[in-house]
């Protein structure tokens, strides 16, 4: 199954704590991944502030500044996963570094119904 | 094949659901990938028994026998709904394939085991494993599990397919999990377990005709899984269960409120109960693990072991809640610490303890520390403030039992005082 595991944490922590990953750590553990062939796709995001929201109401478009959510803890990444089953993605998404900072929401992907 | 009437075969075949429906259920999960599918399957191929035994005779092996035919049943059903929905006919194909392993006795309990850890996975929310493991693995109904959770049957029956629906969507195997997850996931199974035998326990003593009996469940759950898994904190379960359980008899009087441990008729506990708890205890603590239930169970143990509250070692309780606290930091814990302390030094040194947590501000909502609190009070012979603690402690408990305790508590202080 394939599973998008999701990284969470508040912005100011997540690179200022005891416990904060290092980048290196980060891509050392996703380049593992990409080995073992676990990974199928992940990269790191841009704090929130860099982000744009856009909609599209009765064929308008339009565009807001900052995310769709204000909520404490921010989509810092994300990692998509192919795991045997749940407990292997539990497994996989513990030994993302920002799990130590943050959390992981792991989410499994659905097939569009065609 | 042993051959019989019509009506002893169907006795025959309810004794065998009795006794083997859920080690078939659970084996049928596995072959099918599906709980509504492995139940439908179960219950054709009870039904086929009682068709076909009376004319072919009982088989030598009823059990896979019956597994055998849940699955034809099932790639049947498949086969029919294939023609509404194409993908059917893949995975009927797919089943038929398979080829089943071996029916020995080990691999069917094996399936029981995945089955209870897939109930209890943390991914479920915690009333849906507890109703999911009530259903599945101890076959109460729906409506059994309604009214012994005082929750309306809709709703239970909700949480049932949702949970289901979950484990179909996330891919919450069906396995033991690997070594290095077996202690926390043995963790959640023991939490809904737990969380059983106690909704049974402190459940309302009026309603207890009606209800079905959950502590029992919970200890047939406790032994169920000791057999397949012989864990030490299994048993530190197993055995706090069985000495809290013996308590049963003297827990409430005969208006059916609660009689405090240190006030109970210790001629009406469970001896039976408290030996074979005891044993458990001592062995689950002998493997040198300090589990949070094995730990519960040797403080209870040693209640269970004092002729009176007085006659209590009230210095091993307090050593054993030192190591509990250590082990599981809760303020429920260190109230309990605090407790046994003013048991053991005098009630000035639990105050000491409570009144700091308060002033930490932990608790504050939670009627048993005002009920301690004013207990100690009472003892320091300070009725004023003893008086007020169990007002806080009335105000703060729902309607029932242990309000109405408090409301006694309170009417004795106030006749004291005039």
């Amino acid at each position: 199954m394939k599973y998008l595991c999701l990284v969470y944490s508040e912005e100011d922590k997540l690179h200022t704590l005891p416990d904060s990953p290092r980048d290196e750590e980060c891509k050392h553990y996703s380049e593992g991944l990409y080995e073992s062939g676990a990974m199928l796709a992940g990269e790191a995001l841009q704090p929130v502030a860099s982000a744009v929201t856009v909609r599209v109401r009765g064929g308008e478009t339009s565009v807001t500044d900052g995310p769709f959510a204000e909520t404490k803890e921010q989509l810092a990444g994300f990692y998509l996963i192919q795991a045997r089953d749940l407990n292997e993605a539990i497994r996989l998404a513990a030994g993302i570094p920002p799990a130590r900072v943050g959390s992981i929401e792991v989410r499994p992907l659905r097939e569009l119904a065609v | 094949m042993r051959n019989g009437n019509d009506s002893t075969i169907a006795a025959r075949v309810a004794a065998l659901y009795r006794s083997d429906s859920r080690r078939v259920l659970a084996t049928l999960i596995r072959l099918l990938g599906d709980f509504d599918l492995a139940e439908e399957a179960l219950q054709d191929a009870f039904t086929a028994a009682l068709a076909q035994w009376p004319r072919q005779g009982e088989p030598a092996n009823p059990r896979a026998w019956l597994v055998s035919a849940g699955r034809f049943k099932a790639i049947d059903r498949l086969r029919r709904r294939a023609r509404f929905d194409a993908s059917r006919e893949q995975l009927a194909q797919h089943l038929e394939m398979q080829r089943p392993e071996s029916d020995d006795d080990a691999s069917v309990e094996d399936d029981r085991l995945r089955l209870i850890f897939t109930c209890c996975h943390p991914a479920l929310a915690a009333d849906a494993r507890a109703a999911l493991t009530l259903r599945e693995i101890c076959d109460l109904t729906t409506e059994e599990i309604a009214r012994a959770f005082l929750t309306p049957t809709p709703t239970v029956a909700q949480r049932i397919v949702r949970a289901k629906n979950k484990i179909r969507d996330a891919g919450i195997p069906y396995r033991v999990p690997d070594a290095a997850e077996l202690a926390e996931r043995l963790e959640s199974v023991l939490q809904v377990i737990y969380l059983v035998f106690n909704e049974g326990y402190y459940a309302s003593a009026g309603e207890s005709l009606t209800r079905t009996d959950l502590s029992a469940e919970a200890i047939r759950l406790g032994r169920l899984l000791l057999a397949l898994l012989p864990d030490p904190e299994v048993r530190g379960l197993l055995g706090l269960m069985l000495l809290i359980e013996a308590r049963r008899a003297a827990r409430l009087d005969a208006a059916g409120d609660p009689v405090l441990l240190e006030h109970q008729d210790r001629g009406r506990w469970d001896r039976a109960a408290i030996a074979e708890g005891c044993a458990l205890v001592e062995q689950a603590l002998g493997s040198g693990r300090f589990g949070v239930y094995s730990l519960q169970g040797a403080i209870a143990a040693v209640h269970a072991e004092a002729a009176s509250a007085e006659a209590t070692d009230w210095a091993q309780i307090v050593g054993l809640y030192d190591v509990l606290l250590r082990a599981q930091p809760s303020p429920v814990v260190a109230l309990n610490r605090a407790v046994a302390m003013a048991m053991r030094d005098g009630p000035q040194a639990g105050l000491a303890l409570i009144e700091a947590q308060l002033d930490a501000g932990e608790l504050r909502d939670y009627p048993l520390i005002h009920a301690a609190r004013a207990d100690l009070y009472r003892r320091l012979a300070r009725p004023d403030q003893a008086r007020e603690s169990y007002r806080r402690a009335r105000d703060l408990s729902p309607e029932g039992a242990q309000k109405r305790f408090y409301e006694r508590r309170l009417e004795i202080l106030e006749s004291a005082v005039e």
